[in-house]
């Protein structure tokens, strides 16, 4: 192995990525603030009108961009899991945890978003469509990862149970797309569809992908901010430069027996 | 080594070979559910009852009826299956048996394998056999029920398989059960959608064919992969 190699893997030690962690922080957050502000100007200022919906339909801005990102922070999860059961590394697992607030988040505000779109333009704001109905199902399967990992007081199991679950639901995933898509189709078919809509305006594309970017910075940020309050709550005392922040003392009592 | 390239390992029993761990395991769980026939008699008398709430709730009229049937018995047979999920794992966990199985001559996923057969047996099949005379009760045609039956005999072997995925991964685990449904219920969809559609599919005079197929392919892709990551959850747990 040569030594860019070994300097690489050095960063899968949590001690050695939480100050990398660190400074790659405000670079993250601070993209996600400049693509969102010219996504929103390009989304909510630039981009004319649509024809037919008006103004509603800026919602897609923040709304498609929710979508992508709820499906794909899940599948990275899941290359997390490999990692964490074939190389045994802990601090994928960590990130696993990390991610996995901000995928349920953007899977919520896919559905919510979708919601308050259809009413004005569907006439209703949940309709058993094989998107809505599989994303539904995804935030489920947020949920279940995030309840199993709380509910596991042993970390080190926590960790590994629920990169196998992850696993197991990203095999799970186009099972369930597909089963829904062919359910759906056997009922009725919806009479407004989002890939009917008439083809999109480039600049509307445009802040649509801005704002995707945006997203994923974001959640790379927060990603990284939580992670490393993952490491700081588990290994503090093995980051060099954090053995000293004092341990949360309730009472005295507790004071005395830690020391 | 040459002189004997038998004894690979010291406590190897004579005549010893590794497929017949699947056996024991079989025949072990499938003497535990004889000799407690009521937990079995139990997970029934659970499907009888809530498909039996059905009509109470939405009121006696046939048409309707006939129209949920497919989904009515789906779900409650989904239910009934999860409750009985922790049998597979949970009592083997509890008393140390689990432990002993994994440290055995036998590969773990033959074990699992042979106990998720076992609980099959002792779920999935009373409730398929079982469910002709629900759908009776809901006015389906015997065509309608031969689907019926058919669709549940191929999906509940996949709850089970899949159900004990979850049951490994919840073993010991606080507030295991509300846990274990939320984390298999999502998963058992597929399925779900599959059978009822199945049962649907004959009402509505198409070939069922398509639906039984998919079942039939989950099954078997279920049956190769499953065994492995249970024996992967179990030795977590087991850490």
């Amino acid at each position: 192995m040569s030594r860019t190699d070994m300097r690489i893997f050095k960063y899968s030690s949590p001690a050695m990525f939480f100050p990398l962690a660190g400074k790659l922080l405000p670079w993250f957050s601070a993209l996600a603030v400049l693509f969102g502000a010219i996504g929103l100007y390009l989304g909510l200022f630039v981009a004319p009108e649509d024809f037919q919906q008006g103004e509603v339909y800026r919602i897609i801005f923040i709304h498609v961009p929710a979508a992508w990102m709820g499906m794909f922070i899940y599948l990275v999860m899941a290359m997390y899991g490999v990692m964490a059961l074939t190389f045994n590394t802990r601090l994928s697992a960590m990130m696993m945890e990390a991610l996995a607030p901000t995928g349920a988040i953007f899977t919520a505000l896919a559905l919510w978003t979708g919601a308050l779109w259809g009413r004005p333009t569907w006439g209703t704001y949940w309709a058993w469509d094989a998107r809505m109905t599989s994303t539904l199902i995804l935030l489920f399967l947020y949920i279940g990862y995030i309840a199993l990992i709380n509910a596991i007081e042993d970390k080190k199991r926590a960790d590994k149970a629920g990169a196998l679950l992850v696993i197991v639901g990203s095999i799970n995933v186009p099972i369930i797309y597909f089963s829904v898509k062919w359910w759906n189709t056997l009922h009725q078919g919806l009479s407004v569809s989002v890939t009917s809509s008439p083809k999109m305006a480039s600049i509307m594309l445009w802040g649509m992908l801005t704002m995707a970017i945006a997203c994923w910075m974001y959640a790379i940020a927060v990603s990284l901010a939580r992670v490393r309050a993952i490491i700081c709550e588990r290994e503090r005392d093995r980051i060099p430069g954090q053995e000293r922040i004092p341990r949360r003392e309730t009472t005295a009592g507790n004071a005395v027996a830690s020391s | 080594m040459s002189a004997a390239p038998h004894s690979a390992h010291p406590h190897e029993p004579s005549g010893f070979a590794v497929e017949r761990g699947f056996l024991v395991a079989f025949a072990r769980d499938a003497r535990l559910a004889v000799r407690s026939k009521g937990e079995v008699i139990q997970a029934l008398a659970f499907f009888v009852v809530v498909v039996s709430l059905f009509p109470l709730a939405i009121g006696p009229e046939s048409a309707l009826l006939k129209r949920i049937a497919p989904g009515v018995v789906w779900v409650a047979a989904l239910l009934s299956v999860l409750l009985t999920l922790p049998r597979i794992l949970a009592n083997d966990h509890a008393d140390g048996t689990l432990e002993q199985l994994a440290l055995s001559v036998y590969p773990l996923p033959l074990i699992v394998a042979g106990k998720i057969v076992a609980h099959w047996l002792i779920t999935g099949l009373p409730l398929a056999l079982l469910s002709p005379v629900l759908g009776l009760q809901f006015g389906l045609e015997s065509r309608e029920l031969v689907v019926m039956f058919a669709s549940l005999m191929l999906g509940t072997p996949v709850l089970s398989l899949v159900g004990a995925i979850g049951a490994a991964l919840t073993l010991g685990v606080r507030g295991g059960s509300i846990l274990l449904a939320l984390l298999v219920l999502p998963l058992y969809i597929p399925v779900l959608i599959f059978g009822a559609g199945a049962v649907e599919q004959s009402m509505a005079g198409i070939d069922v064919s398509a639906n039984l197929s998919l079942l039939g392919a989950i099954l078997l892709l279920g049956g190769l992969v499953v065994p492995f990551a249970v024996a992967v959850a179990v030795k977590i747990s087991l850490d």
